[in-house]
């Protein structure tokens, strides 16, 4: 499989996505400059985490103008797959290609911690090596994390099957949502199947010798789709 | 010319900074405050031939960078 990552001014987690993707594929990704306006053939282009442009005016709303990104919504429509993590998923719903909008967290905090997910669905490219239902535990490190839409909108989306991953409640029960998102949403696919977007890091969770593994799979179920 | 866009959380999204405001205020012991939202203020000088093109413009700007739809209202106001 083949793997862009494109690189914004702020972007931080460019090079943990691309030490991750190239242990779990054997190939090195393809690091890709903000500026640049065309994309290598790739399988997979990744939009990594950060705080892209400074995160001025709204977190992803410059990356979303930015001359890659349009090359990035170009290849999308032909079916490239496009996974975008924290600031990614942050630029996948100001470019419109996720639905909704990612707010400044409840608490206000930045949180740096690691957190449960429920997999809520494993028929998909990005989730298919993991078990229907699964907690996972993968860090996230973000100040504007909560997922808002309007009603109407998750109405939808949940309907069509869109929620993959989901804050899990604690143990005792109580809601494990560590920034107010809506629903408990921590990750949302596309209509299509191929662009996901989540707000934490399974590129930081997939070595054992960072303290946690459960990210890895993700990168596996789509090396074992795109492949 | 000069403009000024005021963009604010459209009504019933959660305004986490707004809120903390008002607990602010509340413990400076404003209790009358019932709630506070906080926006962007944005000024933009431009060239424009009329007040409606630059209206016509700033509304595009607007529409495509300045304001999330998804969660947020503008206002434009020529000074």
């Amino acid at each position: 499989m083949k793997s862009a990552v494109i690189v914004f001014p702020g972007s931080n987690c460019d090079r943990d996505a691309a030490v991750t993707l190239e242990a779990v594929t054997g190939v090195k990704p393809v690091m890709v400059w903000h500026g640049d306006e065309a994309l290598p053939k790739v399988d997979l282009i990744v939009l990594p985490g950060g705080f892209s442009y400074g995160d001025y005016l709204r977190s992803g709303a410059m990356a979303a103008q930015s001359p890659i990104v349009r090359a990035v919504k170009a290849e999308a429509e032909r079916g490239v797959a496009v996974l975008g993590i924290c600031n990614g998923f942050q630029i996948l719903t100001e470019t419109g290609l996720l639905p909704g909008a990612l707010m400044r967290n409840s608490g206000l905090n930045f949180i740096c911690r690691d957190v449960d997910l429920i997999v809520e669905r494993t028929d998909t490219a990005f989730t298919n090596a993991y078990t229907q239902g699964e907690r996972v535990t993968i860090p996230i490190a973000h100040k504007d994390g909560s997922y808002f839409a309007e009603d109407e909108t998750l109405d939808r989306i949940e309907g069509e099957g869109q929620v993959v991953f989901r804050y899990a409640p604690t143990p005792e029960g109580a809601s494990g949502n560590p920034n107010g998102s809506r629903r408990d949403i921590a990750g949302l696919i596309d209509r299509t199947g191929r662009i996901m977007g989540l707000m934490p890091h399974p590129e930081r969770a997939a070595d054992a010798a960072l303290g946690g593994i459960d990210g890895r799979r993700l990168f596996e179920s789509l090396t074992r789709t795109l492949n | 010319m000069k403009a000024r866009i005021t963009v604010t959380l459209k009504n019933g999204v959660l305004d986490p900074q707004g809120r903390a405001i008002a607990n602010a205020l509340h413990s400076l012991g404003f209790g009358g405050v019932e709630d506070v939202r906080q926006g962007k203020l944005i000024e933009v000088e431009l060239k424009a031939a009329d007040e409606a093109a630059a209206q016509t413009e700033l509304d595009a700007m607007c529409r495509q960078l300045l304001a999330n739809p998804v969660i947020e209202n503008y206002r434009v106001e020529l000074l």
